[in-house]
Protein backbone atom coordinates (compact mmCIF):
# COMPACT_ATOMS: atom_id res chain seq x y z
CA UNK A 1 0.00 0.00 0.00
CA UNK A 2 0.87 3.61 -0.30
CA UNK A 3 1.52 5.99 2.24
CA UNK A 4 0.76 10.21 1.31
CA UNK A 5 1.26 12.53 4.25
CA UNK A 6 -0.07 16.32 3.54
CA UNK A 7 2.76 18.30 4.54
CA UNK A 8 0.49 21.60 4.52
CA UNK A 9 -1.28 19.35 7.24
CA UNK A 10 1.31 18.02 9.58
CA UNK A 11 2.01 19.50 12.37
CA UNK A 12 4.37 17.19 13.60
CA UNK A 13 2.35 16.01 16.59
CA UNK A 14 4.44 12.41 16.55
CA UNK A 15 1.32 10.22 16.72
CA UNK A 16 2.19 8.74 13.59
CA UNK A 17 6.00 7.70 14.66
CA UNK A 18 4.29 5.88 17.63
CA UNK A 19 1.65 4.04 15.74
CA UNK A 20 4.24 3.02 13.19
CA UNK A 21 7.98 3.80 14.14
CA UNK A 22 9.48 1.59 11.00
CA UNK A 23 7.59 3.71 8.67
CA UNK A 24 6.94 7.14 9.71
CA UNK A 25 10.75 8.97 11.30
CA UNK A 26 10.66 12.26 13.51
CA UNK A 27 14.15 14.38 12.57
CA UNK A 28 16.25 16.50 14.87
CA UNK A 29 14.51 19.82 13.23
CA UNK A 30 10.84 18.47 14.07
CA UNK A 31 10.13 17.32 10.12
CA UNK A 32 9.14 13.96 9.08
CA UNK A 33 9.60 11.52 6.69
CA UNK A 34 8.21 8.16 5.94
CA UNK A 35 8.25 5.27 3.66
CA UNK A 36 5.83 5.94 1.12
CA UNK A 37 5.14 2.19 -0.22
CA UNK A 38 5.18 -0.52 2.72
CA UNK A 39 3.84 -3.95 2.70
CA UNK A 40 0.88 -6.11 4.16
CA UNK A 41 2.85 -6.87 7.36
CA UNK A 42 2.72 -3.12 8.34
CA UNK A 43 -1.11 -2.29 7.28
CA UNK A 44 -2.48 -2.48 10.66
CA UNK A 45 0.12 0.08 11.90
CA UNK A 46 -0.11 2.34 9.41
CA UNK A 47 -4.17 2.24 9.21
CA UNK A 48 -3.83 3.18 13.18
CA UNK A 49 -0.92 6.01 12.15
CA UNK A 50 -3.72 7.56 9.96
CA UNK A 51 -6.69 7.08 13.13
CA UNK A 52 -4.58 8.73 15.00
CA UNK A 53 -3.61 11.25 13.35
CA UNK A 54 -4.55 14.71 15.24
CA UNK A 55 -4.58 16.87 11.59
CA UNK A 56 -5.70 14.20 9.41
CA UNK A 57 -2.57 14.40 7.09
CA UNK A 58 -2.59 10.46 6.47
CA UNK A 59 -4.00 8.51 3.43
CA UNK A 60 -3.70 5.21 2.28
CA UNK A 61 -3.94 3.69 -0.92
CA UNK A 62 -4.30 0.13 -2.09
CA UNK B 1 -25.16 -8.69 18.34
CA UNK B 2 -26.36 -4.93 17.61
CA UNK B 3 -23.96 -2.56 19.36
CA UNK B 4 -25.16 1.09 19.94
CA UNK B 5 -22.82 4.00 20.08
CA UNK B 6 -24.28 7.02 22.13
CA UNK B 7 -21.84 10.21 20.83
CA UNK B 8 -21.04 11.19 17.05
CA UNK B 9 -18.34 12.79 17.81
CA UNK B 10 -14.25 11.77 17.61
CA UNK B 11 -14.64 8.35 20.33
CA UNK B 12 -17.96 7.45 18.83
CA UNK B 13 -16.65 7.71 14.69
CA UNK B 14 -13.35 5.77 15.74
CA UNK B 15 -15.42 3.04 17.90
CA UNK B 16 -17.79 2.69 14.54
CA UNK B 17 -14.88 2.55 12.69
CA UNK B 18 -12.64 -0.26 15.12
CA UNK B 19 -15.99 -2.46 15.10
CA UNK B 20 -16.32 -2.86 11.29
CA UNK B 21 -12.46 -3.10 11.34
CA UNK B 22 -12.75 -6.13 13.59
CA UNK B 23 -15.26 -7.81 11.18
CA UNK B 24 -18.39 -7.18 13.23
CA UNK B 25 -20.63 -7.68 10.45
CA UNK B 26 -24.13 -7.04 12.80
CA UNK B 27 -25.85 -3.97 13.17
CA UNK B 28 -24.20 -0.80 14.71
CA UNK B 29 -26.10 2.46 15.36
CA UNK B 30 -24.45 5.34 16.27
CA UNK B 31 -26.44 8.35 17.81
CA UNK B 32 -25.41 11.51 18.19
CA UNK B 33 -26.99 14.94 19.20
CA UNK B 34 -26.10 17.07 16.34
CA UNK B 35 -27.52 16.74 13.41
CA UNK B 36 -23.99 16.48 11.57
CA UNK B 37 -21.32 14.11 10.58
CA UNK B 38 -18.50 14.01 13.24
CA UNK B 39 -16.23 16.72 13.19
CA UNK B 40 -12.45 17.14 14.68
CA UNK B 41 -12.71 19.65 17.48
CA UNK B 42 -8.74 21.46 17.92
CA UNK B 43 -9.83 23.90 15.11
CA UNK B 44 -12.67 25.38 16.36
CA UNK B 45 -10.85 27.74 18.71
CA UNK B 46 -7.77 28.10 16.30
CA UNK B 47 -7.42 27.68 12.26
CA UNK B 48 -11.63 27.69 12.29
CA UNK B 49 -12.14 30.81 14.52
CA UNK B 50 -9.44 32.53 12.23
CA UNK B 51 -10.78 31.87 9.14
CA UNK B 52 -7.86 29.48 7.78
CA UNK B 53 -10.11 26.44 7.64
CA UNK B 54 -13.44 26.00 6.50
CA UNK B 55 -16.19 23.53 8.07
CA UNK B 56 -15.93 21.75 5.43
CA UNK B 57 -12.08 21.05 6.17
CA UNK B 58 -13.09 19.79 10.10
CA UNK B 59 -15.77 17.11 8.82
CA UNK B 60 -14.01 13.49 9.50
CA UNK B 61 -14.11 11.53 6.35
CA UNK B 62 -17.00 9.63 7.64
CA UNK B 63 -19.07 8.27 4.35
CA UNK B 64 -17.47 4.85 4.27
CA UNK B 65 -18.59 4.05 7.84
CA UNK B 66 -21.25 0.91 7.04
CA UNK B 67 -23.56 2.05 10.24
CA UNK B 68 -27.20 3.71 10.93
CA UNK B 69 -26.35 7.44 11.86
CA UNK B 70 -29.12 8.42 14.04
CA UNK B 71 -28.22 11.90 14.85
CA UNK B 72 -30.12 14.91 16.21
CA UNK B 73 -31.69 13.67 18.29
CA UNK B 74 -29.76 13.13 22.05
CA UNK B 75 -30.09 10.06 23.95
CA UNK B 76 -32.18 11.06 27.34
CA UNK B 77 -32.07 7.79 28.58
CA UNK B 78 -30.44 4.25 29.24
CA UNK B 79 -32.76 1.21 29.80
CA UNK B 80 -30.80 -1.38 31.39
CA UNK B 81 -33.66 -3.68 31.93
CA UNK B 82 -35.01 -3.84 28.68
CA UNK B 83 -31.58 -2.57 26.98
CA UNK B 84 -32.63 0.31 25.43
CA UNK B 85 -31.28 3.76 24.48
CA UNK B 86 -33.96 6.72 25.14
CA UNK B 87 -34.37 9.55 22.53
CA UNK B 88 -35.73 13.11 23.00
CA UNK B 89 -37.83 12.27 20.31
CA UNK B 90 -39.41 9.06 22.67
CA UNK B 91 -37.46 6.74 20.10
CA UNK B 92 -36.07 3.25 22.00
CA UNK B 93 -32.92 2.40 20.37
CA UNK B 94 -32.48 -1.64 21.43
CA UNK B 95 -29.24 -2.73 21.81
CA UNK B 96 -27.05 -6.01 22.69
CA UNK B 97 -24.12 -3.63 23.37
CA UNK B 98 -23.47 0.03 24.15
CA UNK B 99 -20.71 2.40 23.94
CA UNK B 100 -21.02 5.45 25.72
CA UNK B 101 -19.66 8.27 24.25
CA UNK B 102 -20.96 10.97 24.80
CA UNK B 103 -18.36 13.62 25.58
CA UNK B 104 -18.64 16.75 27.76
CA UNK B 105 -19.90 20.00 27.68
CA UNK B 106 -18.48 24.11 28.06
CA UNK B 107 -19.41 24.79 31.74
CA UNK B 108 -21.43 28.26 32.01
CA UNK B 109 -21.59 30.79 33.76
CA UNK B 110 -24.45 31.03 36.12
CA UNK B 111 -23.46 34.21 38.14
CA UNK B 112 -24.12 37.66 37.86
CA UNK B 113 -24.71 38.58 33.97
CA UNK B 114 -25.31 35.23 32.58
CA UNK B 115 -28.48 36.21 30.68
CA UNK B 116 -26.47 39.00 28.71
CA UNK B 117 -26.21 39.24 25.14
CA UNK B 118 -22.59 38.76 24.13
CA UNK B 119 -21.36 35.80 26.37
CA UNK B 120 -19.88 32.97 24.47
CA UNK B 121 -18.84 29.31 25.44
CA UNK B 122 -16.62 27.45 22.63
CA UNK B 123 -17.78 23.53 22.45
CA UNK B 124 -19.16 22.31 19.34
CA UNK B 125 -19.07 23.63 15.37
CA UNK B 126 -22.21 25.86 16.17
CA UNK B 127 -20.62 27.77 18.88
CA UNK B 128 -17.43 28.28 16.96
CA UNK B 129 -19.58 29.86 14.25
CA UNK B 130 -21.40 32.14 16.69
CA UNK B 131 -17.75 32.93 18.39
CA UNK B 132 -16.63 33.80 14.76
CA UNK B 133 -19.38 35.62 13.46
CA UNK B 134 -19.32 37.90 17.08
CA UNK B 135 -15.19 38.43 16.69
CA UNK B 136 -15.59 39.47 12.83
CA UNK B 137 -18.30 41.71 13.36
CA UNK B 138 -16.82 45.57 13.58
CA UNK B 139 -13.46 45.52 16.25
CA UNK B 140 -14.58 44.19 19.46
CA UNK B 141 -12.73 44.15 22.36
CA UNK B 142 -12.77 40.43 23.91
CA UNK B 143 -12.41 39.56 27.44
CA UNK B 144 -11.85 35.60 27.85
CA UNK B 145 -12.57 34.33 31.24
CA UNK B 146 -10.62 30.80 32.16
CA UNK B 147 -6.90 31.43 31.18
CA UNK B 148 -6.70 27.22 30.40
CA UNK B 149 -6.04 25.32 27.10
CA UNK B 150 -9.00 26.71 25.29
CA UNK B 151 -9.47 30.08 26.99
CA UNK B 152 -5.05 30.51 25.97
CA UNK B 153 -5.78 29.57 22.33
CA UNK B 154 -8.96 31.47 22.28
CA UNK B 155 -6.69 34.90 23.08
CA UNK B 156 -3.84 33.90 20.93
CA UNK B 157 -6.47 33.41 18.19
CA UNK B 158 -8.29 37.02 19.08
CA UNK B 159 -4.88 38.53 18.89
CA UNK B 160 -3.84 37.36 15.59
CA UNK B 161 -7.51 38.66 14.69
CA UNK B 162 -5.91 41.94 15.59
CA UNK B 163 -8.73 42.59 18.38
CA UNK B 164 -7.48 43.95 21.97
CA UNK B 165 -7.77 40.99 24.27
CA UNK B 166 -8.12 40.66 27.93
CA UNK B 167 -7.28 37.30 29.57
CA UNK B 168 -8.93 36.40 32.92
CA UNK B 169 -8.30 34.10 35.67
CA UNK B 170 -8.33 33.40 39.28
CA UNK B 171 -5.17 31.25 39.22
CA UNK B 172 -1.81 33.02 39.43
CA UNK B 173 -0.83 32.29 35.94
CA UNK B 174 -2.09 30.33 33.07
CA UNK B 175 -2.56 27.07 32.26
CA UNK B 176 -2.60 25.69 36.15
CA UNK B 177 -1.76 22.16 35.39
CA UNK B 178 1.47 22.68 33.96
CA UNK B 179 2.94 24.49 36.95
CA UNK B 180 4.41 28.00 38.05
CA UNK B 181 7.42 28.03 35.76
CA UNK B 182 5.82 27.07 32.20
CA UNK B 183 2.81 28.52 33.10
CA UNK B 184 4.92 32.08 33.72
CA UNK B 185 6.33 31.37 30.32
CA UNK B 186 3.07 31.10 28.86
CA UNK B 187 1.42 34.46 30.69
CA UNK B 188 5.13 36.25 29.31
CA UNK B 189 4.05 34.97 26.14
CA UNK B 190 0.61 36.49 25.76
CA UNK B 191 1.71 39.82 27.23
CA UNK B 192 5.04 39.53 24.95
CA UNK B 193 1.75 39.61 22.00
CA UNK B 194 -0.17 42.15 23.61
CA UNK B 195 -2.83 40.25 25.98
CA UNK B 196 -3.86 42.39 28.50
CA UNK B 197 -3.57 39.68 31.55
CA UNK B 198 -5.33 39.98 35.06
CA UNK B 199 -4.06 37.14 36.88
CA UNK B 200 -4.91 36.05 40.54
CA UNK B 201 -8.42 37.17 40.29
CA UNK B 202 -11.95 36.38 39.92
CA UNK B 203 -14.79 37.56 37.91
CA UNK B 204 -17.92 38.92 39.89
CA UNK B 205 -19.96 39.29 37.35
CA UNK B 206 -20.77 41.02 33.89
CA UNK B 207 -22.48 44.34 33.49
CA UNK B 208 -24.72 44.87 30.44
CA UNK B 209 -25.82 48.34 28.51
CA UNK B 210 -29.25 49.10 28.44
CA UNK B 211 -29.85 46.85 25.09
CA UNK B 212 -28.72 43.45 27.87
CA UNK B 213 -25.64 43.04 25.72
CA UNK B 214 -22.09 42.63 27.89
CA UNK B 215 -20.30 45.77 28.46
CA UNK B 216 -17.83 44.58 30.96
CA UNK B 217 -16.59 42.44 33.25
CA UNK B 218 -16.08 42.83 36.88
CA UNK B 219 -13.14 41.05 38.77
CA UNK B 220 -13.04 40.42 42.20
CA UNK B 221 -10.70 42.85 43.10
CA UNK B 222 -13.11 45.77 41.95
CA UNK B 223 -12.00 46.40 38.91
CA UNK B 224 -13.41 46.37 35.40
CA UNK B 225 -12.35 45.17 32.10
CA UNK B 226 -14.40 46.93 29.41
CA UNK B 227 -15.44 44.15 26.65
CA UNK B 228 -17.89 43.70 23.58
CA UNK B 229 -17.15 40.25 23.30
CA UNK B 230 -16.74 37.39 26.23
CA UNK B 231 -15.71 33.73 25.91
CA UNK B 232 -16.38 31.97 29.20
CA UNK B 233 -13.60 29.31 29.06
CA UNK B 234 -14.47 27.72 32.70
CA UNK B 235 -13.75 23.79 31.99
CA UNK B 236 -16.32 21.43 30.79
CA UNK B 237 -18.40 19.20 32.34
CA UNK B 238 -19.11 15.52 31.52
CA UNK B 239 -22.42 14.51 29.46
CA UNK B 240 -24.31 12.05 31.90
CA UNK B 241 -27.15 13.53 33.09
CA UNK B 242 -28.85 10.97 30.59
CA UNK B 243 -27.71 8.23 32.50
CA UNK B 244 -28.67 9.70 36.45
CA UNK B 245 -31.72 6.94 35.93
CA UNK B 246 -29.47 3.99 34.77
CA UNK B 247 -27.82 2.78 38.16
CA UNK B 248 -24.68 3.68 36.68
CA UNK B 249 -21.97 4.67 38.91
CA UNK B 250 -21.20 8.88 38.08
CA UNK B 251 -18.25 10.63 39.42
CA UNK B 252 -19.69 12.74 37.58
CA UNK B 253 -18.03 10.79 34.73
CA UNK B 254 -19.36 7.59 33.89
CA UNK B 255 -17.11 4.93 36.52
CA UNK B 256 -14.84 2.35 33.88
CA UNK B 257 -12.88 -0.29 35.10
CA UNK B 258 -9.32 -0.31 33.42
CA UNK B 259 -10.74 -2.26 30.02
CA UNK B 260 -13.15 0.64 29.58
CA UNK B 261 -16.24 -1.21 31.14
CA UNK B 262 -18.98 0.29 33.26
CA UNK B 263 -18.11 -1.03 36.90
CA UNK B 264 -21.74 -2.02 37.24
CA UNK B 265 -22.66 -3.77 33.84
CA UNK B 266 -20.51 -5.75 31.34
CA UNK B 267 -22.66 -4.84 28.57
CA UNK B 268 -22.15 -1.04 28.54
CA UNK B 269 -18.71 0.47 27.57
CA UNK B 270 -16.82 3.95 27.69
CA UNK B 271 -15.03 5.95 25.86
CA UNK B 272 -13.59 9.53 25.87
CA UNK B 273 -14.04 12.17 27.75
CA UNK B 274 -17.26 11.24 29.91
CA UNK B 275 -15.07 7.96 30.80
CA UNK B 276 -13.58 7.77 34.85
CA UNK B 277 -11.40 4.90 34.74
CA UNK B 278 -8.62 3.62 36.71
CA UNK B 279 -4.76 4.61 35.06
CA UNK B 280 -1.58 3.26 35.92
CA UNK B 281 0.05 6.67 35.80
CA UNK B 282 -2.61 7.86 38.45
CA UNK B 283 -1.67 4.59 41.04
CA UNK B 284 -4.40 3.17 39.29
CA UNK B 285 -6.67 5.74 40.70
CA UNK B 286 -9.53 6.78 38.45
CA UNK B 287 -9.02 9.48 35.68
CA UNK B 288 -11.01 11.72 33.11
CA UNK B 289 -8.90 12.92 30.10
CA UNK B 290 -10.39 15.77 27.91
CA UNK B 291 -7.95 15.72 24.99
CA UNK B 292 -8.31 14.00 21.11
CA UNK B 293 -6.29 11.05 21.38
CA UNK B 294 -8.05 9.72 23.89
CA UNK B 295 -10.94 9.93 22.81
CA UNK B 296 -9.29 8.76 19.36
CA UNK B 297 -7.81 5.64 21.18
CA UNK B 298 -10.32 4.67 23.69
CA UNK B 299 -13.14 4.91 20.99
CA UNK B 300 -11.00 1.95 19.27
CA UNK B 301 -10.31 0.54 22.49
CA UNK B 302 -13.59 0.15 23.92
CA UNK B 303 -15.16 -1.24 20.81
CA UNK B 304 -12.54 -4.16 20.53
CA UNK B 305 -13.13 -4.58 24.12
CA UNK B 306 -17.21 -4.50 23.22
CA UNK B 307 -17.03 -7.54 20.55
CA UNK B 308 -14.99 -9.87 23.10
CA UNK B 309 -16.64 -11.06 26.56
CA UNK B 310 -15.68 -9.89 29.79
CA UNK B 311 -13.09 -12.01 30.67
CA UNK B 312 -11.31 -11.20 27.12
CA UNK B 313 -11.13 -7.85 27.42
CA UNK B 314 -7.94 -5.42 27.57
CA UNK B 315 -7.04 -2.86 29.73
CA UNK B 316 -6.22 0.73 28.06
CA UNK B 317 -3.49 2.27 29.71
CA UNK B 318 -1.83 4.59 27.14
CA UNK B 319 -0.25 7.73 28.46
CA UNK B 320 -2.35 10.84 27.68
CA UNK B 321 -0.97 12.99 24.98
CA UNK B 322 -2.42 15.99 24.30
CA UNK B 323 -1.10 19.45 22.87
CA UNK B 324 -1.53 23.39 22.62
CA UNK B 325 -0.88 25.44 19.62
CA UNK B 326 -0.26 29.54 20.63
CA UNK B 327 1.33 31.74 18.52
CA UNK B 328 4.54 30.42 17.27
CA UNK B 329 4.71 27.92 20.42
CA UNK B 330 3.45 24.04 20.00
CA UNK B 331 3.26 22.85 23.39
CA UNK B 332 2.52 19.16 23.78
CA UNK B 333 2.37 16.72 26.61
CA UNK B 334 2.19 13.35 27.74
CA UNK B 335 1.50 12.00 30.45
CA UNK B 336 -0.79 13.11 33.91
CA UNK B 337 0.94 17.32 34.65
CA UNK B 338 -2.04 17.61 36.49
CA UNK B 339 -1.06 14.95 39.03
CA UNK B 340 2.77 16.07 39.73
CA UNK B 341 3.34 17.35 42.50
CA UNK B 342 5.62 19.31 40.56
CA UNK B 343 6.46 20.48 37.56
CA UNK B 344 10.87 20.35 36.50
CA UNK B 345 12.40 22.00 33.41
CA UNK B 346 15.01 19.98 32.52
CA UNK B 347 15.68 20.63 29.01
CA UNK B 348 16.15 24.25 27.27
CA UNK B 349 17.75 25.46 24.23
CA UNK B 350 20.03 28.40 24.27
CA UNK B 351 17.48 30.50 22.67
CA UNK B 352 14.98 29.79 25.17
CA UNK B 353 12.43 28.86 22.74
CA UNK B 354 12.41 25.49 22.72
CA UNK B 355 12.47 23.26 26.21
CA UNK B 356 10.89 20.23 28.18
CA UNK B 357 9.98 20.10 31.51
CA UNK B 358 8.57 16.88 33.73
CA UNK B 359 5.99 16.38 36.68
CA UNK B 360 7.02 14.68 39.37
CA UNK B 361 5.32 13.19 41.78
CA UNK B 362 6.41 10.67 44.67
CA UNK B 363 10.02 11.25 42.92
CA UNK B 364 8.82 9.82 40.16
CA UNK B 365 8.26 11.39 36.32
CA UNK B 366 4.26 11.33 35.76
CA UNK B 367 4.28 13.97 32.66
CA UNK B 368 6.48 15.52 30.35
CA UNK B 369 5.69 18.56 28.54
CA UNK B 370 7.60 20.45 25.32
CA UNK B 371 7.28 23.69 24.24
CA UNK B 372 8.48 23.35 19.88
CA UNK B 373 10.23 20.11 20.80
CA UNK B 374 8.15 17.46 19.95
CA UNK B 375 11.17 14.90 18.93
CA UNK B 376 12.98 15.09 22.03
CA UNK B 377 9.10 14.39 23.57
CA UNK B 378 9.02 11.41 21.44
CA UNK B 379 12.08 10.10 24.73
CA UNK B 380 10.31 10.91 27.13
CA UNK B 381 6.90 9.31 26.34
CA UNK B 382 8.81 5.70 25.77
CA UNK B 383 10.32 6.25 29.36
CA UNK B 384 6.47 6.63 30.48
CA UNK B 385 5.75 3.54 29.87
CA UNK B 386 8.12 2.39 33.14
CA UNK B 387 7.53 5.88 34.95
CA UNK B 388 11.54 6.35 36.00
CA UNK B 389 12.53 8.17 39.23
CA UNK B 390 13.27 11.45 38.42
CA UNK B 391 17.30 11.75 39.65
CA UNK B 392 17.64 8.98 36.68
CA UNK B 393 15.96 10.77 34.50
CA UNK B 394 17.78 13.70 34.90
CA UNK B 395 21.05 11.62 34.61
CA UNK B 396 20.06 10.31 31.43
CA UNK B 397 19.24 13.19 29.96
CA UNK B 398 22.86 14.89 31.02
CA UNK B 399 24.43 12.36 29.22
CA UNK B 400 21.99 12.48 25.70
CA UNK B 401 23.77 14.57 23.01
CA UNK B 402 20.67 15.51 21.43
CA UNK B 403 19.72 16.90 24.64
CA UNK B 404 18.43 20.40 24.31
CA UNK B 405 20.83 22.05 26.82
CA UNK B 406 20.93 22.52 30.46
CA UNK B 407 18.13 24.89 31.11
CA UNK B 408 19.42 28.95 32.19
CA UNK B 409 19.64 29.56 35.96
CA UNK B 410 19.22 26.14 36.86
CA UNK B 411 22.50 24.57 39.07
CA UNK B 412 22.77 20.62 37.74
Amino acid sequence: MKVHVDMNLCQAHGECVFAAPDVFELHDDDSLTWVEEVGEDRRAEVEQAAQVCPMMAIKLEG
Amino acid sequence: MRIVVVGASLAGLRAAQALRAAGHEDEVVVIGDEARRPYTRPPLSKELLVGDHTVEQCDFPSDEVDVEWRLGAAAVGLDRTAREVVLEDGARVAYDRVIVATGCRARRWTGPGAELEGLHTLRDLDDALRLRAALTDGRPRVAVVGAGFVGAEVASTARRLGLDVSLIDVAPHPLLPLGPVLGGRTGGMHRERGVDLRLATGVKGFEGDERGRVRAVTLADGSLVEADVVVVALGAIPNTDWLAGSGLTLDPGLVCDATLTSVDDPDVLGAGDVVSWPHPLADDETIRVEHWTNAAEQGAAAARNALAPPAERTPYRAAPYFWSDQYDTKIQAVGLPGRAERIELVEESPEGDRLVAVGVRDGRVVAAIAFNAVRRLAWYRRQLADPPAFESLLAAVAEDPRSLGVPAGVAR
